[in-house]
């Protein structure tokens, strides 16, 4: 009787997963609140439009290119759309893991009839990268610590004489040696080619120096709101849309300071090398999730900029705030007075040598 | 009175020697017992060794340049580094061959992202000349023709690199991982600026020797009070160490991030007391201090279970005897009780060593940039440089250096003085 039941069961958990029938979809981002904005924006109104797809979500674009590799070695891909920034698209673009897109004919046009190449412009950095949003690493500074005089400038950052107490910075040289070099007196334009020399990599260090001991050093994006909240730093780097949550939907005294904002791009890549069902299911997920309406839902429930020309106009209202969601986006005019697009080909050849140099300066 | 010659050997009772005899019925047994394990084993080494011992290849395995530019690789045997100046036609030649191949399979881009790991600018350089070297003319000699398309190949030091990375076993990320470097001229020292391996190395093991002290001296008294207590409470006691033991690693990382802030609960505290000013707090956190006071409470369970059990099994009459015979309480704990829980100690101590020597995320979370862990280093290398090679060779550095303080304790201590119960 006991061994009936037992083989039953089993028999019958067998049939139910294979009679599932239901086409599924391994779709990988970050997790938190921007995994959350896609799956509202893009994955349940596509569920909603196919039925007999099911998407499933991992948590893993931290390690993709890791990961990616593993699985071309392995021979197994699992995944079918990956979320990736700029510069890991490029990486698993130059090593073959990423496949070419063309994005006139796999990727939507604009409603007026503008071809994808135009509406997503120069944002296309690389053959295999379709570009998603446009976010940017901004500071966040402590209404009630600053004094009198809010920060304007990004120069604060260093300011320890007018602005005392400790500040957060992420962890990496990218973004914080251009900010070292613009508050030592560097043009913008010639930021990356002194940034390239011995001499300008030491003075870019040096800068850092003065503030090294009031640093503490973040590697994950939530890591600043919660020092900001908690009180353990008068004012840090984080990503923007962080920062909204942490003013607009926790209601902390904290306040933005925009001004020399790093811009980075956020975007899909489909591996390389998937069996063709897999392969035209995920360029018909990306076809639906890029063209300009569904940029544009996902400003409603995360304050990153549509990365398509014929997105921005129709930003509209925060979904569950009711706010304006323009005036929070990293690339409003008001905000965008001085930036800086994260330099692709500079940081490509100089990462890995800068990285270790900036690690060692760590250390000491 | 025995009729064999004094000169054959031993016979069993079917004739055979008994020598040979024995040696078969023995090696039946063994047979047996290895096909039992057998099982095992092939996991084992499917499972865990082929895929370390892969890894770990890695870190010498530099096919990339000599799979990639065959030709280059042989013509560059005939140029020297020292005199100064670009090589010759022959190789601009072979490259040239090389290059055009390797553009057609989109090859190249892999060997840039391999030589831009030992000299920057290289991804650009590959990838820029990449693009322009299907317009080259064939037939024409080539070596002004990659210079004019970008000035780096008149540099000889990038042709160094290419020819201290020419052969397919290197030793280049071994001697990266130990702060050296790999030139033409041979190995020569990193400047300070872009050393950082040593320094971890050093700064892992100390502070996990640390980590290995703190551990015994907290845990000694407690596995002491538990394996001597009545049962009820001594129970009850067990139930505290191994709860936070089942919680999840992040929670208990997060919550001494609470604990230990400048704003956090410690600190409050001793302001609120009066020891401490408040705008000169103490700084526990984001340095070596708060990765040796969590880690220690991380790693306490490993130290304590094996300290209990093996003093669970030490006899109380030892001790009473060594009091009858007029020992002070002290003497007794220290020539009676103590070393016979040193099997304990070194069963724990060797636990709490290797997992403190491994860990990454606690460092990672709560070590500032103090108290950062190789570990850390070698995740990095992984995940976020992708340079497998280097982490290969770091985690080969740290396998042996393991090694090596295992064969030194047990030179000290005595590997059979290691008990888990």
């Amino acid at each position: 009787m006991k061994l009936t039941t037992t083989l039953m069961a089993t028999s019958a958990l067998i049939a139910s997963s294979v009679a599932a029938g239901a086409e599924e979809m391994t779709i990988v981002s970050w997790g938190g609140a921007y995994q959350a904005s896609q799956q509202k924006a893009y994955a349940e109104p596509y569920m909603a439009l196919n039925p007999d797809v099911k998407i499933i979500w991992d948590e893993s674009s931290g390690e993709a290119v890791a990961k990616l590799r593993a699985m071309a070695e392995a021979g197994n891909l699992t995944w079918d759309v990956v979320d990736v920034v700029a510069a890991d698209a490029m990486r698993l673009c130059d090593e073959g893991l990423a496949m070419e897109i063309d994005p006139d004919t796999m990727l939507a046009p604009a409603p007026d009839g503008t071809p994808a190449s135009e509406d997503f412009g120069d944002l296309l950095v690389s053959e295999c990268f379709i570009p998603q949003i446009v976010y940017s690493t901004t500071v966040g500074y402590r209404t009630d610590l600053v004094g009198d005089t809010p920060p304007e400038s990004i120069c604060a950052l260093f300011d320890t004489a007018t602005y005392p107490g400790k500040r957060s910075l992420e962890k990496r040289p990218i973004g914080n040696m251009e900010w070292a070099l613009i508050c030592d007196g560097v043009a913008d334009e010639d930021v990356y080619d002194l940034l390239a020399t011995e001499e300008g990599q030491a003075r870019a260090f040096a800068k850092l120096d003065t503030i090294k001991d009031d640093v503490i050093w973040w590697t994950a994006g939530a890591d600043t709101p919660q020092l900001l909240a908690d009180g353990e730093v008068v004012m840090g780097s984080t990503y923007n849309g962080r920062l909204f949550a942490l003013i607009e939907e926790q209601k902390q005294p904290v306040a933005m300071l925009w001004d020399a904002q790093v811009f980075d791009l956020d975007g899909w890549i489909i591996p390389a090398g998937l069996p063709e069902d897999r392969k035209a299911r995920a360029l018909d997920f990306v076809y639906f999730a890029t063209d300009t309406q569904r940029l544009a839902d996902q400003a409603k429930y995360i304050s990153y900029g549509p990365a398509r020309k014929s997105s921005a106009p129709l930003v509209g209202k925060h979904a569950e705030l009711g706010i304006d969601m323009a005036p929070h986006m990293p690339t409003d005019p008001a905000n965008a007075k001085h930036t800086f697009l994260f330099n692709y080909d500079f940081w490509a050849d100089y990462r890995d040598d800068l990285d270790a140099k900036f690690q060692a300066w760590l250390a000491k | 009175m025995s009729d064999q010659t004094s000169s054959g050997p031993v016979v069993a009772a079917d004739g055979r020697p008994l020598k040979q005899s024995l040696q078969r019925a023995l090696r039946r047994q063994k047979l047996r017992a290895l096909m039992l394990i057998a099982p095992l084993l092939i996991f084992i080494l499917v499972a865990f060794i082929a895929p370390i011992g892969a890894m770990l290849f890695r870190s010498v395995e530099n096919e990339v340049v000599s799979k990639i530019l065959p030709r280059t690789v042989v013509a560059l045997e005939n140029w020297d580094y020292g005199s100064g100046e670009a090589p010759d036609e022959p190789v601009f030649a072979a490259l040239g061959e090389d290059l055009l191949e390797a553009v057609q399979t989109k090859s190249h881009t892999i060997l840039a992202r391999r030589l831009n790991y030992e000299k920057s600018g290289m991804t650009s350089l590959i990838k820029r000349t990449g693009r322009k070297v299907k317009r080259m003319d064939m037939d024409a000699p080539l070596r002004p023709q990659f210079i004019e398309a970008d000035q780096r190949w008149a540099d000889p030091e990038v042709w160094g690199v290419i020819k201290a990375y020419s052969s397919p076993i290197t030793a280049g990320y071994f001697l990266n991982a130990m702060d050296l470097r790999l030139t033409p001229d041979g190995i020569e020292k990193r400047p300070e600026s872009d050393s950082v391996y040593v320094l971890l190395f050093k700064r892992t093991i100390l502070l996990s020797a640390l980590i290995t002290f703190m551990t015994f001296l907290l845990g000694y008294p407690i596995a002491y009070l538990l394996s001597n207590l009545r049962m009820k409470t001594a129970n009850m006691l067990m139930i505290l160490v191994l709860l936070p033991f089942w919680t999840s690693l992040l929670v208990r990382t997060s919550a001494w991030k609470v604990l230990l802030q400048q704003q956090g609960v410690i600190n409050d505290v001793l302001v609120w007391l009066g020891l401490v000013a408040d705008d000169n707090r103490l700084e526990l956190i984001n340095n070596a201090t708060g990765t040796v006071i969590a880690m220690t409470h991380i790693l306490l369970p490993f130290m304590i279970l094996p300290l209990y059990s093996v003093m669970k099994t030490i006899p109380p009459s030892y001790v009473r005897a060594a009091k009858s015979l007029g020992a002070t309480d002290f003497t007794a704990f220290r020539r009676v009780y103590f070393p016979q829980s040193v099997p304990g100690i070194g069963a724990g101590a060797i636990l709490v060593f290797i997992l403190a020597i491994g860990y990454y995320i606690t460092p990672a979370l709560v070590g500032g940039t103090s108290g950062t862990f190789i570990s850390n280093r070698i995740a990095y290398n992984i995940s976020v440089s992708g340079n497998w090679g280097l982490a290969a060779a770091l985690g080969a550095l740290l396998l042996i250096l393991v090694m090596a303080l295992y064969v030194l304790y047990d030179k000290i201590v005595g590997i059979d003085n290691v008990k888990l119960g």
